[in-house]
């Protein structure tokens, strides 16, 4: 059994034993350690060997990759274009077209494939933006505070009292249907969450003595926040982020619903926005890509809580 | 006070460090909108100068500003008015470069050896940090040093490669130690530095820091509320009260010859147990606890619980007026209060 | 007269992920009679929390008492039932912690927290429990009593709100107090104030108190006896008095050693000697064998103390037992 796990049993009942021991020798002396000890074990691989110990996390993991996977080689192992009508429109599910077609007789087996790559991208892409923008805002509001913390707070209170689906819609019919508009309207919206947790953090963290150390080790402000405050607030800002890639899913299949997709690009959202009002007729035109989004947000939301787990060392016991 | 004088001379100069009427205040909230914040008085004109290669202690209980005192003189919190010289430089208007080049010589230690460490980075690095960031010795050299710290603080070298959850709180002290020691600073700040530690290890640090003093000429600025390890550990003691310093004295005059109130309640206090301790506190211990920072009393700020105050008291901030060889008191009635007598005889 | 705190042969050990059991606390026995207090003694990690959590029967999750007695005025608590134990905690038994800010409620005011427990305990009108109320405040002297009673916790100082946890924990008149670390939080004269208090309230209560405590310099003024706890084991007990005079075991001896203690009066030594210094941690919880668990950190250690497990406590004189084998040697 490795260092880490032995110290984080014993961490509740004796702080003060963990770890290496016997080593504190009288002053000056220079003992080896009594017992070998596990070399490296970093809080990053702890909390990765914690992530895979649940089976949850795994199992989105999992999902995920299949996922990912799919979009990656799906045209070479089904090269159907999506918008070719390759049929009659409303075509049951049968070997020619396996999933059916839709409206206008396009291949909804072709459709997921590849729209399940726009999909993906434009969630993890429109999460990215979000983080970013989140990111940097709390960051620079947590840790220096002062004025420049009251500016960043009243404009993410801006932006927080826009119900964000309207804002998006708003944006997307400004700037056009294309799915360049929308993830960048989707990462616009939706940071302001990313950014109250970065700042909470970075506050919290900022007047520990750890920073002031570093501060009094010569370091500026930058190197403060890139190399010291942040990697101590990731944690949870990359758990968020996981969580933002589902949102994000979610929220392309809303604005292509309420008809604010990009016709040109096939995706999981546009498929089910167009096909929406034929659902009784056609019900795999609507279903199956329903429950691709249903699957990859289950898949992004395990892994988010799987990373959850393993990085709060509250629930890390057992 | 002219005892205050700031000599610019950096050469023969016995004083290390400078402090001349330091004040920290902090806004606090406001009670209405409308209203004015309030202000803490943390730190109110706080003046005293440490000798090369001794230790200076700092005593006080919570709120009496002892450790805002020491992170004010290290530039961690910043200061509202007040000179600190440094080497012969005043560093209070540094900032920028200049700053990070005096750090250079002025570390600290922290109380608390878990919050001290970064946990996502290894002992070894967080060692490294200041010769990184100063840029001190090569490149190259660097590990070599960190090994040799590391040596110097009694942890093997093998420590380096470690991260803080694996250390022991005493460990961790040992750590922060090397940290502070890696950039050869002439001052450390020791601020509560073995308070958190249990006993055994508590002396065990001590006694490191003692044998590094030793080795090095360090210059200590030792920050406790344990009158104990403050006797034995420094060299001049300042006792502070309510950010003020109420008496400062050499280590062997303080405990002979205490000449403020408050100094007689708090060695009555920590007096070991026998008929002297319970005939000290029957006589000098104050009961209650000292007022809040932000609305000081007016007067001399122990008046409130001084068993011995007088209406002068209440009404005039008394002076630190020297009455001894370095020895200071703040105190209207410090002419005509006499002493506890400390010869008692056991029954 | 029976004791009123009777532990006898108590053994904790707490399961590690592999589901095995590694003791924490190993055959300890110790007793307390009314109006009397003991110390337990020793550095973090030694056990000591835990032996207040097995008296009140609050072991957190994965900790199990493997053996032994814990007799409360001759009622076993290990078997009571968990209604019992409830009507016990609070009325027979109390407890004031290290912390007082995280053991009190900070949405209630301090007033009513004592009330309520008076109320529940003690069968008493919500008025006549107010009452009460402020009178308890009165006795752990704060002063202004009636008007602090309406105060929040948050808006007390710590010392204020330690004698608060004070009141609570006398409120019910239990015939015994756990004080866990009770001063650790506190400055050195709000220290010695709650340290006074609690003597003066033991005088006229006749409360059993079990102090835990590190520091062994200050309890030999409120204890009366002490028990040194070492790694989960008892290594040596007896009057406070006879213990900070006569410490046997070599570790009793270096905690005394390693403590800088005031000095007054005297001029201080112009150089600076080295404290006494125990080398080494207290072993880590699944590295205890059977060995004397001082060992390797014991500076009297001889061949006899290598070659055979951890001597049971032995009488040395009346009342003081240690569990060292050079006992005897180690003059006192």
């Amino acid at each position: 059994m490795s260092t880490v796990e032995q110290t984080l049993i014993v961490a509740p009942t004796e702080p003060s034993d963990a770890g290496i021991t016997a080593n504190a020798a009288a002053p000056g002396t220079t003992s080896a350690p009594a017992q070998p000890v596990a070399k490296a074990a970093s809080p990053a691989r702890a909390a990765l060997r914690q992530f895979l110990r649940s089976p949850s996390g795994v199992a989105g993991a999992i999902m995920l990759l299949l996922l990912i996977l799919v979009a990656i080689l799906g045209p070479i192992l089904w090269p159907t274009d999506p918008l070719e009508i390759v049929g009659l429109p409303f075509a049951p599910p049968d070997p020619d077209a396996l999933l059916g077609t839709d409206y206008l007789g396009r291949d909804v087996l072709a459709g997921l494939i590849h729209g399940g790559r726009a999909t993906m991208t434009v969630g993890a892409v429109a999460a990215f933006i979000t983080i970013i923008i989140g990111v940097s805002v709390g960051a620079l509001s947590g840790f220096f505070g002062g004025w420049i913390d009251s500016l960043l707070v009243k404009i993410s209170e801006f932006f927080q009292v826009l119900p964000p689906l309207l804002f998006a819609m708003v944006l997307v019919t400004l700037f056009g249907p294309k799915l360049t508009t929308i993830t960048i309207a989707i990462g616009a919206v939706s940071w302001t969450p990313a950014a109250r947790l970065t700042r909470a953090e970075f506050m919290r963290l900022r007047d520990l003595d750890f920073i002031k150390a570093s501060r009094a080790a010569g370091a500026g402000n930058w190197h403060l926040i890139m190399r010291v405050v942040l990697p101590n607030a990731l944690p949870p800002i990359i758990v968020s982020a996981t969580l933002a890639i589902g949102v994000a899913i979610l929220f392309e299949g809303g604005l292509s619903f309420l008809g604010l997709g990009d016709p040109n690009t096939m995706s999981w959202g546009l498929m089910i926005g167009q096909n929406r009002n034929y659902v009784l007729d056609a019900w795999w035109a609507v279903t199956f890509p329903g429950a691709a989004i249903f699957l990859a947000v289950l898949a992004v939301s395990l892994v988010g809580d799987g990373i959850n787990d393993a990085v709060n060392p509250r629930l890390r016991r057992r | 006070m002219n005892f205050h004088a700031i000599t610019h001379l950096a050469d023969g100069n016995p004083y290390l460090l400078d402090v001349n009427d330091l004040v920290v205040h902090f806004r606090s909230g406001r009670q209405r909108p409308w209203t004015k914040h309030a202000v803490v008085h943390a730190v109110d004109g706080v003046s005293f100068r440490v000798r090369r290669g001794t230790t200076f202690g700092i005593v006080g209980e919570s709120g009496s500003g002892k450790s805002t005192t020491a992170q004010a003189i290290m530039r961690l919190v910043p200061a509202t008015s007040g000179q600190i010289v440094f080497r012969g430089e005043d560093i209070m208007p540094l900032t920028g470069e200049p700053l990070r080049q005096a750090r250079k010589h002025l570390q600290i230690v922290f109380q608390d050896p878990f919050s001290a460490l970064d946990p996502r980075r290894r002992a070894g690095d967080q060692i490294r940090e200041p010769l990184d960031l100063l840029h001190i010795g090569a490149r190259s050299a660097r590990d070599e040093r960190v090994r040799h710290l590391l040596g110097e603080v009694g942890l093997p070298p093998e420590a380096a490669d470690l991260f803080p959850h694996q250390f022991s709180g005493g460990q961790r002290q040992r750590l922060c130690i090397a940290r502070a020691l890696a950039p050869e600073p002439e001052l450390i700040v020791c601020d509560e530095a073995v308070s958190a530690l249990d006993v055994a290890i508590q002396a065990q640090i001590l006694n490191l820091l003692k044998k590094l003093q030793r080795e090095r000429g360090l210059t200590y600025i030792f920050i406790s509320h344990d009158l104990g390890v403050i006797q034995q550990f420094c060299d001049e003691i300042a006792v502070m009260y309510l950010g003020k310093i109420a008496e400062q004295a050499p280590a062997s005059t303080l405990f002979t010859e205490p000449r403020h109130p408050y100094t007689w309640s708090l060695v009555s206090a920590a007096a070991p147990p026998g008929p002297l301790r319970d005939a000290l506190k029957a006589k000098y211990l104050v009961n209650g606890e000292p007022p809040s920072p932000v609305n000081p009393p007016p007067g001399c700020r122990f008046a409130g619980r001084c068993p011995f105050a007088i209406d002068q008291c209440r009404a005039q901030q008394p002076h630190l007026d020297a009455v001894g060889p370095e020895h200071f008191v703040a105190c209207h009635r410090q002419k005509e209060l006499a002493g506890p007598d400390f010869t008692l005889p056991a029954l | 007269m029976a004791p009123v705190l009777s532990v006898e042969d108590l053994s904790v050990s707490m399961t590690d992920r592999d589901g095995k059991l590694v003791p924490v606390l190993e055959n300890l026995s110790f007793s307390v009679d009314r109006g009397r207090t003991i110390a337990l003694v020793g550095e973090s990690g030694c056990g000591k929390s835990m032996t207040a959590l097995a008296i009140m029967r609050l072991l957190p999750e994965g900790f199990v008492v493997t053996s032994g007695r814990i007799l409360l005025e001759g009622e076993d608590v290990l078997t009571a039932r968990n209604q019992r134990m409830r009507a016990l905690r609070g009325d027979t038994v109390s407890m004031v912690f290290q912390e007082p800010m995280t053991a009190l409620n900070p949405l209630y005011t301090v007033g009513d927290q004592i009330a309520e427990a008076l109320y529940h305990h003690r069968n008493l009108s919500r008025r006549e429990a107010n009452e009460q109320a402020v009178e308890f405040l009165k006795a752990v002297q704060i002063p202004a009593a009636e008007h602090r009673a309406k105060t929040y916790p948050h808006q007390m100082s710590g010392g204020m709100r330690q004698r608060v946890m004070i009141a609570m924990a006398i409120a019910c008149k239990p015939k015994l107090l756990i004080a866990d670390e009770p001063t650790t939080a506190l400055d050195v004269t709000v220290q010695a104030q709650i340290f006074d208090l609690l003597a003066k309230l033991q005088e006229e209560t006749e409360t059993a108190i079990v102090l835990i405590t590190h520091d062994l310099g200050a309890v030999a003024e409120l204890a009366d006896d002490i028990a040194v706890l070492y790694a989960g084991r008892c290594i040596e007990t007896g009057p406070s008095q006879e213990i900070a005079a006569r410490p046997r075991h070599p570790y009793t001896r270096g905690l005394l050693a390693c403590m800088p203690h005031l000095a007054i009066g005297q001029p201080k030594p112009s150089v600076w000697v080295d404290l006494g210094e125990i080398p080494g941690m207290v072993p880590g919880l699944g590295n205890r064998g059977p060995d004397c668990a001082f060992l390797a950190r014991c500076s009297y250690a001889s061949e006899v103390c290598r070659s055979q497990p951890q001597p049971p406590l032995g009488a040395i004189d009346t009342g003081h037992a240690v569990s060292c084998w050079l006992a005897r040697e180690i003059a006192a």
